[in-house]
Order: C-alpha cells, then sequence, then structure tokens
C-alpha cells in the first residue's frame, strides 16, 4: 500500500497502523497507553494525527491504514490537541515532580517538555486518592495515575491476575483493588509488571533502602550482599550503558564502595538450586510423586499458584529460590564458618524482581530470623550507588567473595526464561546417564516466547518438559493438570514474560527491544563460563561433603527446602 | 378465543407452525370464505369490533402510571363492582399524549371508543355513572372520538384525529401505542402484525429485505443516522459462525422516552422489526440491550417474546423456514455510555462498559468478536411497516436524504408534553407550536436543546429549520434520538450549558482523556461564570474567570475532535450552540457579573421597592441573614452584602414589593 505522511510517499503493509509506519520511517508520535505486543486501547488520545482527506483526527496507534490515505503528524490541529490533552493531564496531576520516584524518567514529564508547556492553561479540581503503602512489594499513588490502563492490561491480559482495574465513573475514574482496598489484601502476585508499564510515577517499588544504610552503618551488623543473575545486565542501563553490557564485576566493586562487607553470588545460589530441584524431580519420578513438578523460583508465580491454584501447590518443587537458600546458607554454613553469631549477618538480595520482598518476609522463609533480610530492586541499587556518589562506569571490576562467589553457566541462564529447565536438565541428564550431554546448550526452550515446550531424551526415557512466562500462558497448562491430563513431567515457570531480565525491577522505561538485549547478554554469559554445568561448581560439590550431606536429605530439606500457604482469591 | 386456541383447532397433520398459519389465515381471511366466519369472531373480538360487554382501556404506560393510572384503575374496579357492571380493563401503552394522562377510553358493544383525559381517581364515580350507567357521554373529560374509516361524525364529539396534538402528526411506529393492548400478540396480529415477517421469511431473501431497506433510506434513529441497510449489508458480507443482533433500548439522554413509550406500547412490532433484521443479516442470537430503569419496558418485552415463541415466531425454524432466531433481554445497570455500540457489546460481554476504537466496527467483529449489528429500538420498530408497503411507499415520507418518521419526545416549558411522530422534514416551529402547543404560562419561547446532551440549544431565529439529519447539522444540533426540550426565556443559556456538562462529567467513562478531564473543565470554567464575587475565595478566582472563557472554546474544539466515543465527540456541543447563538449572555455574566434570565443565584440583587413596601416586617423577619432592614411600617432596604440570595423575602412578601435583578 502507498501512503503519505508528512507529504512525503512511503509503502506500507496491510493491517498496519499509522504508528508503525511513522516509526519505521523515522517520524515520532509520542504514546501514552500504547503497548507494542498489546491491541491498541486508543484511549489517552496523545498519538493522534490529521487525516488529510477529512481532516478528522484519528489515533495513530489503532487505525488501520488505507491505500491512498495521507496524514499530518504535525499539523496545527494536531500540536494544539496534543499540547491540551497534557496540560489537561497535568491540571488534574500532583505535579510534585521533584520529589516523585520517576522524576527524569517519566513520560508525562518528557511530553510536558517536548510541546512545551509553559502554563497552567487549565486549572481546578484535583482527583483525591489512597496513598496505598501497606503491600510489601509495589507502592500506589492514585493521584499521580493518568489511568492509561496499561497496567490494567499488563494484570488481566498478561499475567491473568487481575489485582487492578477501573473504577468509578467519569473525573472520579480511578485505577484500584477492588473496593479501592490496598494492594496487600487482594490477589495481588506482586510481580511488578504494572510498575514495568507505567508511564509515570502511579506505581513504584516499595523502598527497601533504609534499612540496609542502617545495616551498613551499624558496626555490629556485617552486611552480605548477593546479586540476581539478570541484575548484572541491566544496571549498566541506569547509569547510560547499552542495553546488554554485562558489569558483574563493577556491581561487586560498587557494593564494596557503599559499605557492604562481604558480596555473594546468587547464581551459587542457583547452582544449588539445580542440584536440588534436579534431584526432586528425578525421586518424584522414580517414586511417583506428584507430576508435573514445577518450579518454584519466581516468586509472583508461587504466590499466583497459592491464591488461584491452592489445590495445586503439591506441583510445586519444595526447593527455596536460589536467593532464600543463599541466605538461609549465609546464616547457617557461612556464620559457622567464619564464626560469626548469625544475628549479626544482615543479608541483602538485589534482584530485578518486587516480589522477592514480599517473599522474603514469608515467615516460612527463615527460622528465628529470616534467610533473607532486605531485596532491593535493580533500580533501588542505582539510586543507592547515585546517593553514595559511586561513578559507576569507572569501577574496576572485582571478583565475588568466597564461598558463594563460585559459579556455572547454568546458574546465570536463570535470569532468562527457560533457563532453569535448561539447566536442570543439564545436571538431571549428568545424574542418569554419569556424563554431560554432547552440546551442552538446549535450545528449544529458548527464547523470548510465552511458551515453550520440548522433549528430552534422558537414557532412554522422555522427559516432557515446559518453559511459561506470562502467568497468562500458564492457565491451560494448570488446567490440565487440575483435570489429571498433564502429560509434562516438568515444567518452568516465569510470572514476569521474558523471565527475570525484564523483571517487576528492572530499569524503566520499558522496551522490549532492551529485554532482548538482556537475555543475548545472559546466553553470552553463559557460553565464556568455564563451566556451564551446577554440578561441576566446586564450591557446591565442597559445601555438600562440609554441610549438608545428600541432596534433599535432613538437612538439606530443613535449610534449602520450603512449603506453600493455601490462600484465597480475594 | 385466542387465535392460537383456533389454530389448535383447526390445525393438521401438514398445517404450517401456528405464526405462520395465523398471520395466512389472516391474510386470506376475506378470500377463504370457509374459515372467515371463526377467524373472522376472534379478529373481531380482539380488535374490539364485537364485544358483548364494554371494554375499558387505560393508559397504562409510564407517563400514565405517573399520573396514578394504579389508583384510577382500582377506583374503576370500585365502581363497576358497585354498579353490578361487568366490563373488561385493558391495560393499553402510552397514545403520546402525556400531559393529558391518564387517559381512559370507553367502548361499550355496538359504540364508538371514547376517549377521556386527565381522569383523576375522583373523576371516576362520575364517569363510570353516566357512561355505563345511564349511557351518556360524560363531557367533562372527552377528549376525542375514534371514528372508523368512512363513519359519520357527531359535531359535537370531536374525532381524536383533529385535535391538534394527533391532526398534525403521522403514526407509522406509533400506530399501535395506546390503542391495543400491549402484552396481547393477539392485539398486534389482528391490526396486521408479523405480516412483514411473513413477507421477508417467506417470500423474500435476507439480500432482498436489505435491499429493500437500503432503497427506503431508513437512517438509524439512535442518533448518528447511519444508513441502516447499509449497516446489515457489512454484517451479512462478513463470513463468521455467529453473528448477533442486539436491540439497543439503552435511552438515556435526558428528557428523551422514544423508545421506553414503544417498548412499552407496541413490544411485538419491535421484536418483529428484529426478527426480520436477523434474517437479513444470517444472526441466529439477538439481545435487547434495556436499561434496568425501564422495569415496565423490560416485564413487557419479556411476556412478548414468551408469545413470539408460544406462536413459533422466535426459537427453532420460524414459521416453517429454515431460519431460527433467540432473542435474549440484558439489563443495563444504567450508564450513560451504554448506549455507545462498542460500549454497550462490552457491557453484554460482562466487561466494564467502555468503548473501544473503531475500525473495526460491530458489523466485521463486535459481540465476542463476531459480526453484530446494534439497531436502535426506533430504527427497528420501522421496519415491519418498510416491508409490509414497500420501499417506494417508505421514500414517499420525509425529506430527499431523510425518509419516514420520526418520533420526538417533547418536554421542559411546553404546553403538550407528550411524543409525536411526524413526517421529516416538518419545522420545529410545527411541532413546538402546532403540535406541542408552544409556551405555558403566557412566557416567551427561548430555545430548544434537540439531541440531548449530544445535540444543540436552537433559539428562535433557526426553529424554521426542517427537521431532517443534515439540517439540524447545520445549525449546530443533531437528530439526536429525538428528545426536544423547550426552554422560555427565564431560563439561562450558561446554566443550561452547565447542566449538560455536569451530566456528560459524571457519566464519561473515564477512558480517554479529553472526555474525561476536558469536560470536568470545561464544567469549572461555567461554574465559575456563575460565580459572585463573594464566592471567590482569593483574588487569582477572577482571573480564572476570564482566562476559563479565553479556552473555553479552544478546550471545547480539541474536546470534539480527539474524543474516542462518541459521548465524547458530541459532549461540547451544548457549550458550542449556545456560545453560537447565546454569546451575549455568557458575556453577561462574565463581564457584568449578570444572569440575564434571572436564574443563576449568586448574580441576583435583591431590590425592595419602596413605594410597595407596607413596612410589614415580615422579610425582615424571615431573612436568616438580619440582611434587611427598616422600621415598622416604614419602607425596607436590603443589604446586598449580608444577602445570600434565599428567596424567603421574595417568596413571603405579600405586596409583591421585592424584586430581582
Amino acid at each position: 500500500m502507498n501512503i503519505s505522511i508528512n507529504n512525503k510517499n512511503v509503502w506500507a503493509g496491510p493491517g498496519e497502523t499509522i504508528l508503525q509506519v511513522a516509526n519505521r520511517e523515522g517520524i515520532k508520535i509520542p504514546t501514552l497507553c500504547y503497548l507494542k505486543e498489546f491491541s491498541p486501547t486508543g484511549s489517552c488520545r496523545i498519538c493522534v494525527v490529521e487525516n488529510e482527506q477529512n481532516g478528522q483526527l484519528v489515533p495513530s496507534c489503532a487505525f488501520p491504514i488505507y491505500e491512498g490515505m495521507q496524514v499530518q503528524t504535525n499539523s496545527p490541529k494536531v500540536r494544539r490537541s496534543r499540547k491540551t490533552i497534557i496540560e489537561l493531564l497535568i491540571a488534574n496531576h500532583p505535579q510534585d515532580c521533584l520529589v516523585c520516584v520517576r522524576n527524569g524518567n517519566c513520560t508525562l514529564q518528557d511530553l510536558a517538555a517536548e510541546y512545551g508547556v509553559r502554563e497552567h492553561r487549565y486549572r481546578g479540581e484535583r482527583r483525591k486518592g489512597k496513598l496505598d503503602l501497606a503491600s510489601p512489594s509495589i507502592e500506589r499513588d492514585p493521584e499521580k495515575c493518568i489511568l492509561c490502563g496499561r497496567c490494567v492490561r499488563m494484570c488481566h491480559e498478561i499475567q491473568n491476575v487481575g489485582a487492578i482495574d477501573f473504577m468509578n465513573r467519569g473525573f472520579n475514574s480511578q485505577v484500584a483493588p477492588a473496593l479501592d482496598r490496598s494492594l496487600n489484601t487482594v490477589a495481588c502476585v506482586n510481580c511488578g509488571q504494572c510498575i514495568v508499564v507505567c508511564p509515570v510515577g502511579a506505581l513504584r517499588e516499595k523502598s527497601s533502602q533504609k534499612p540496609i544504610w542502617e545495616a551498613i552503618n551499624d558496626p555490629e551488623k556485617i552486611v552480605v550482599a548477593q546479586i540476581a543473575p539478570a541484575v548484572r545486565v541491566a544496571l549498566g542501563e541506569e547509569f547510560g550503558m547499552e542495553p546488554g553490557t554485562i558489569v558483574t564485576g563493577k556491581i561487586v566493586a560498587a557494593l564494596r564502595r557503599l559499605g557492604i562487607e562481604v558480596v555473594f553470588d546468587t547464581n551459587f545460589g542457583a547452582d544449588l538450586t539445580i542440584i536440588e530441584e534436579a534431584s526432586e524431580l528425578l525421586r518424584r519420578i522414580q517414586l511417583g510423586g506428584e507430576l508435573p513438578m514445577i518450579t518454584s523460583c519466581s516468586p509472583g508465580w508461587v504466590k499466583y499458584l497459592e491464591h488461584f491454584y491452592p489445590d495445586l501447590i503439591g506441583h510445586l518443587s519444595s526447593c527455596k529460590s536460589p536467593h532464600e537458600m543463599e541466605g538461609a546458607l549465609v546464616k547457617s554454613y557461612y556464620a559457622k564458618k567464619i564464626g560469626v553469631d548469625p544475628n549479626r549477618l544482615f543479608v541483602v538480595s538485589i534482584m530485578p524482581c518486587t516480589a522477592k520482598k514480599f517473599e522474603a518476609q514469608r515467615p516460612e522463609l527463615g527460622s528465628d530470623q529470616p534467610d533473607v533480610d532486605a531485596v532491593v530492586t535493580t533500580r533501588e541499587l542505582a539510586r543507592m550507588l547515585r546517593t553514595a556518589g559511586v561513578d559507576f562506569s569507572r569501577l574496576p571490576d572485582e571478583p565475588f567473595d568466597d564461598p558463594m562467589g563460585e559459579s556455572t553457566g547454568a546458574g546465570t541462564i536463570f535470569g532468562v526464561a527457560g533457563g532453569v529447565m535448561e539447566a536442570a536438565i543439564r545436571t538431571a541428564r549428568y545424574y542418569l546417564t554419569g556424563h554431560d550431554m554432547d552440546f551442552i546448550e538446549f535450545t528449544p526452550i529458548r527464547g523470548l516466547d510465552g511458551v515453550k515446550a520440548a522433549e528430552v531424551n534422558l537414557n532412554g526415557n522422555i522427559l516432557r518438559v515446559a518453559a511459561i512466562n506470562g502467568l497468562k500462558n500458564m492457565e491451560r497448562f494448570l488446567e490440565d493438570i487440575r483435570e489429571k491430563k498433564s502429560a509434562f513431567h516438568f515444567i518452568e515457570v516465569m510470572a514476569c514474560p521474558g523471565g527475570c531480565i525484564n523483571g517487576g525491577g528492572q530499569p524503566l522505561p520499558y522496551d522490549p527491544e532492551k529485554v532482548r538485549k538482556r537475555a543475548e547478554a545472559i546466553y553470552h554469559l553463559d557460553r565464556t563460563m568455564p563451566k556451564r554445568a551446577s554440578h561441576h561448581n566446586e564450591a557446591i560439590q565442597k559445601l555438600y561433603e562440609e554441610f549438608i550431606g545428600e541432596p534433599g536429605g535432613k538437612t538439606a530439606h530443613q535449610i534449602l527446602h520450603t512449603h506453600y500457604i493455601e490462600r484465597e482469591a480475594f | 378465543m385466542r387465535f392460537i386456541d383456533y389454530y389448535e383447532q383447526k390445525k393438521s397433520a401438514d398445517e404450517p407452525p401456528a405464526g405462520r398459519f395465523i398471520v395466512e389465515a389472516l391474510e386470506n381471511f376475506s378470500a377463504d370464505q370457509q374459515s372467515e366466519s371463526e377467524i373472522q369472531q376472534v379478529r373481531k373480538s380482539v380488535l374490539l369490533e364485537n364485544i358483548s360487554e364494554p371494554a375499558i382501556l387505560i393508559g397504562m404506560g409510564t407517563c400514565g402510571l405517573a399520573n396514578g393510572a394504579n389508583k384510577v384503575m382500582e377506583a374503576i374496579e370500585k365502581e363497576l363492582e358497585k354498579h353490578q357492571i361487568s366490563a373488561k380493563l385493558i391495560p393499553v401503552g402510552c397514545v403520546g399524549y402525556c400531559a393529558k394522562e391518564v387517559i381512559v377510553d370507553i367502548k361499550r358493544p355496538g359504540e364508538l371508543r371514547i376517549s377521556y383525559a386527565q381522569v383523576k381517581v375522583t373523576d371516576v364515580p362520575a364517569l363510570i355513572e353516566s357512561t355505563l350507567v345511564k349511557n351518556e357521554i360524560y363531557h367533562e373529560k372527552l377528549l376525542g372520538v375514534y371514528y372508523p374509516d368512512g363513519a359519520l361524525m357527531d359535531e359535537n364529539l370531536p374525532d381524536i384525529n383533529s385535535i391538534p396534538f394527533f391532526r398534525n402528526q403521522q403514526k407509522v411506529v406509533l400506530a399501535n401505542c395506546g390503542v391495543i393492548d400491549p402484552e396481547n400478540i393477539d392485539a398486534y396480529l389482528a391490526r396486521g402484525g408479523y405480516q412483514a415477517l411473513h413477507k421477508a421469511l417467506i417470500t423474500q431473501s435476507p439480500d432482498n429485505v436489505i435491499q429493500e431497506v437500503i432503497d427506503a433510506g431508513l437512517r438509524g434513529r439512535g442518533g448518528g443516522g447511519f444508513p441502516a441497510g447499509k449497516k446489515w449489508h457489512f454484517a451479512r458480507n462478513t463470513k463468521a459462525d455467529q453473528k448477533y443482533l442486539i436491540c439497543n433500548a439503552d435511552e438515556g439522554d435526558p428528557g428523551a422516552f422514544m423508545d421506553r413509550a414503544v417498548l412499552e406500547g407496541d413490544p411485538h412490532r419491535v421484536v418483529e422489526g428484529m426478527i426480520i433484521a436477523a434474517y437479513a443479516i444470517g444472526a441466529s442470537e439477538g439481545y435487547v440491550y434495556c436499561r434496568a430503569e425501564y422495569p415496565l419496558a423490560i416485564k413487557r418485552l419479556e411476556k412478548t417474546i414468551a408469545q413470539a415463541k408460544e406462536y413459533g415466531l422466535l426459537g427453532e425454524k420460524i414459521m416453517g423456514s429454515d431460519f431460527s432466531f433467540n432473542l435474549k433481554i440484558k439489563k443495563g445497570a444504567g450508564a450513560f455510555v451504554c448506549g455507545e455500540e462498542t460500549a454497550l457489546i462490552h457491557s453484554i460481554e460482562g466487561k466494564r462498559g467502555m468503548p473501544r476504537p473503531r475500525p473495526p466496527f460491530p458489523a466485521v467483529s463486535g459481540l465476542f468478536g463476531k459480526p453484530t449489528i446494534i439497531n436502535n429500538v426506533e430504527t427497528l420498530a420501522n421496519i415491519p411497516a418498510l416491508i409490509n408497503n414497500g420501499a417506494q411507499w417508505y421514500t414517499g415520507i420525509g425529506t430527499d436524504n431523510s425518509k419516514g418518521t420520526k418520533i420526538f419526545a417533547l418536554s421542559g416549558k411546553i404546553v403538550n408534553t407528550g411524543l409525536v411522530e411526524v413526517p421529516m422534514g416538518v419545522t420545529l416551529r410545527k411541532i413546538i407550536f402546532d403540535i406541542g402547543g408552544g409556551i405555558p404560562d403566557g412566557k416567551k419561547f427561548k430555545a430548544v436543546q434537540i439531541g440531548g446532551p449530544s445535540g444543540g440549544a436552537l433559539p428562535e431565529s433557526v426553529i424554521d429549520t426542517p427537521v431532517d439529519y443534515e439540517s439540524l447539522k447545520s445549525v449546530g444540533a443533531i437528530m439526536g434520538s429525538g428528545g426536544l426540550v423547550v426552554m422560555d426565556e427565564s431560563t439561562c443559556m450558561v446554566d443550561l450549558a452547565k447542566y449538560f456538562m455536569t451530566f456528560i462529567q459524571s457519566e464519561s467513562c473515564g477512558k480517554c482523556i479529553p472526555c474525561r478531564e476536558g469536560t470536568k473543565r470545561l464544567l469549572e470554567i461555567l461554574e465559575r461564570l456563575t460565580h459572585s464575587y463573594k464566592s471567590e475565595r482569593n483574588p487569582e478566582e477572577a482571573l480564572l474567570r476570564f482566562q476559563g472563557m479565553m479556552y473555553l472554546e479552544r478546550l471545547a474544539d480539541v474536546i470534539k475532535n480527539t474524543s474516542l466515543c462518541g459521548l465524547g465527540q458530541t459532549a461540547a456541543n451544548p457549550v458550542i450552540s449556545t456560545l453560537r447563538y447565546f454569546r451575549a449572555e455568557y458575556e453577561a455574566h462574565l463581564y457584568d457579573r449578570k444572569c440575564p434570565s434571572g436564574h443563576c443565584r449568586e448574580l441576583l440583587t435583591y431590590f425592595i421597592d419602596t413605594s410597595k413596601c407596607t413596612g410589614c416586617t415580615l422579610c425582615a423577619i424571615k431573612c436568616p441573614e438580619n440582611a434587611i432592614i427598616g422600621e415598622k411600617k416604614g419602607p425596607h432596604y436590603i443589604i446586598d452584602e449580608r444577602c445570600v440570595r434565599c428567596d424567603q423575602c421574595r417568596v413571603n412578601c405579600n405586596y409583591d414589593a421585592i424584586y430581582v435583578r
């Protein structure tokens, strides 16, 4: 099809929208409610363009082109309309940018600057809303909300949770949990994908910086930090680096600059998880346990199952998630090793995830004290480094501390959807056959697709596996399991689309292209690791010898395994 | 005996189903000598032409009920019992003359049907005694007489159709309303009902039906005026395993009650129109989306659907054809925006009623993603007459681009409040003054709001505009669904715009920014105009008044141009049209802080005419703010700074000494 944009003839494919064509041609059209992978809702109207043939303004995100169409993206009518829309949003906004978490990283702020808003043309009543700070993971500030509906679509269409939705009408409309209750009293799984897609500061993570600063400054406390696999390929973005830049060594150095005494790698915990999980899987298959077994690394997913399919919690692997395993070991194995009272150890997990904040508070994860004391997201760590004046890009690369600093490529790929499954297959194969795979990479379950399934031949036994990301994609698998129709043995689930690299705590704003680059970086890391299967991790072999004994044994169960709780859907 | 009983007696093994049999028998009763006597007997008794006891028909539409029709009916029953008279009481819908409710028609065997208006409970004993005991006419409440065609008229008994209110109307859709028992399918059948369905289903292909509707030029009566046949054509041409037909009965404009009257007065006509439309587009399932605030309409629709099923006119293999159609009622929860077709679809799907961008249009992807046609009640009610009489007949009514008739609901400052059906192209003046009887209390006409909150207010200077889609648009209004709210000189046009903005602002679904945020700001600008100095808390407020006025049109324009759905795109129309015709009134509010109509309370000043004041002190006693001073038996004065414009002094003054400026 041939159409004309701003008097320039361009080619366009049938079914394309004006926005898609314009973006390809390098013409920027502002958007607020638009999300690439979703069907357009056309609600914000900021992307309107003028149809030259009839003078009408049409939303470029939703309007399909037709042969011979002529549009102007920058006519006086378009500019005036967009500016008015921005002014209307500002008129109903707290305008407290200086104290807003999204200051400098906010679509509304950018638009106001781009369209030269210099006065408050419309003034009047502002919508009132209750600040919702009660959730351990996510804070809501309804007064900042511009009602673009991206969070609602994410929560419903991708995550199948429906914890928030529109309520009330007209000027009183707002996005809120049912009956305007707090997020922590409804079936929110804390995945934080709402934050990822929020263009303004209406949704943000609950900050955990304060207790960490306090622990750092407390001479009695020894602060032990650990870094999740997906953080090392994303934190650089916060400091102007290319998406996908690997900054592992710099993070270690940066944490030491903050005053953190010990820096471990959560990849160690991931390797350990594989040892326990692969053993558990084989045991379930051999002894006839509940199948399929489903991974439990993603705390958003775990809570989802507890809320909506409490009858199926027996299918969850009883393994704690990697950072919880590692936290538990810091407070037992490591404390004993360095001869320190566990109460003096303060474990900080740096995670791409908001749900980990809730997970760390689970009473079942810890004994007299929690396994992990504080969880900060990638974004929060960046803020702490900026506060401390750490010049991140100029830091040297430093190594992790022993003994929980050693890891393999298998632990690294935990950061991307399908990675846990691939890592588990590498080790399960070894357990069953006694030797490693010829090709260590298991590619059928790679990629950012929401549903990936494969069959693995393990010593003549066919293992049917699937890797799912985005909770909505799991629905039909769960229904099959409920009806006892599932043919799978092992399913990996990541709550967030794409896995941890696109977690609710990762740098903003959201861009699917950035996510792809983070995934590439993770696989690059795996390829360059000297060891690529968890059972080759020598520190872990030593850990079993010195402390745990057998995978799945008594000590393992005490320290590395957990149980789950039946919750209600509302 | 009912038609279906007659069918049960007559049917043999290879007889067609009940509905088809009855319709064919009624069509052919004169030719078919054999069955004439029996079906004719049933027909005549249903039409009250052949009755053995008096029939009393009471207007029991919502307007009748609001005027006490229930109590009148009880009183009639009591009187009948007292006089030991056996009579048949038949509740009917609204004949349109709402101002004259409760309307009671009395027909004695072998005599004419006589209509009495404004019957109150206290009138009932005299009414029953003179009409049914003494066999006289009760002249006190006489409205008119239904003369059969060609009957000799009595000079003293006016023909009901010669009354100005009815004389200028042309009833096509409303032909049965207020005349027949809406809850009796036989009454509808006896007046030619379901013959159009028979004609379409048995003798025409769906494409023929669509062509007929296209040729007739029927345009959607819900507001937009899109050609109905063209819309059907889109749906027909979309391939799908399932298609839906929806009747939009979510009438929500303030001052509009056309659809309600049709549903209450002649629901079978709507259902027949729906079945024909479904046949044309190939839909096997249909919904009537009716607002829950219309309980009587819903109750009657339920009965109608049950009766149509009993007669085989709904359900599987209708009239023995291959066409099947099932109909459900979906109650709307009272959101104005659910009258918008995509929001309505979401509502039926169980989602929040919010519109979505079009395309894709519902005719391609609608309810549950299937091709769906949504037509308004009045559009569908036009179909039976259109199919029966053909496109040529239909195009004979109306103007070049607007064919057929249109129903209007007259309300506001007008003598004959009610429902009228006129051919397209008559002038607003004719509707308001000839049919509507003009403005009551000797006041002057000021404006008429046409098209509800989406329409515009038209002044005297343009009320000779013919009512058709294009003409109304050219003067800044829209046809809309047909609400006509008449305003006299005491109405303030800024206040009118404020009223509609309040309505729209709270009925916006909240989805798109211009509508959600913009209408609120428009409302605030209008509110500031009607404020006095006193209520302004800080000096900035005065600045905002002027600033608001400066940006009023700019904002209205953006809302109009950028909103997602029809609600938002037309939301600013009341502001735009009042600005166009009554700018001076806005300026008086803005610059002089005066309301020329004397309506905006904060802008009024109260005075005492000292030549009339007797010094009775009553006003000073009644004043809650001690704003009135004066000696006993001497003239009094009002201290404006203290006055809160509560109006108590003016209302209580016995000497008309207090006036407002």
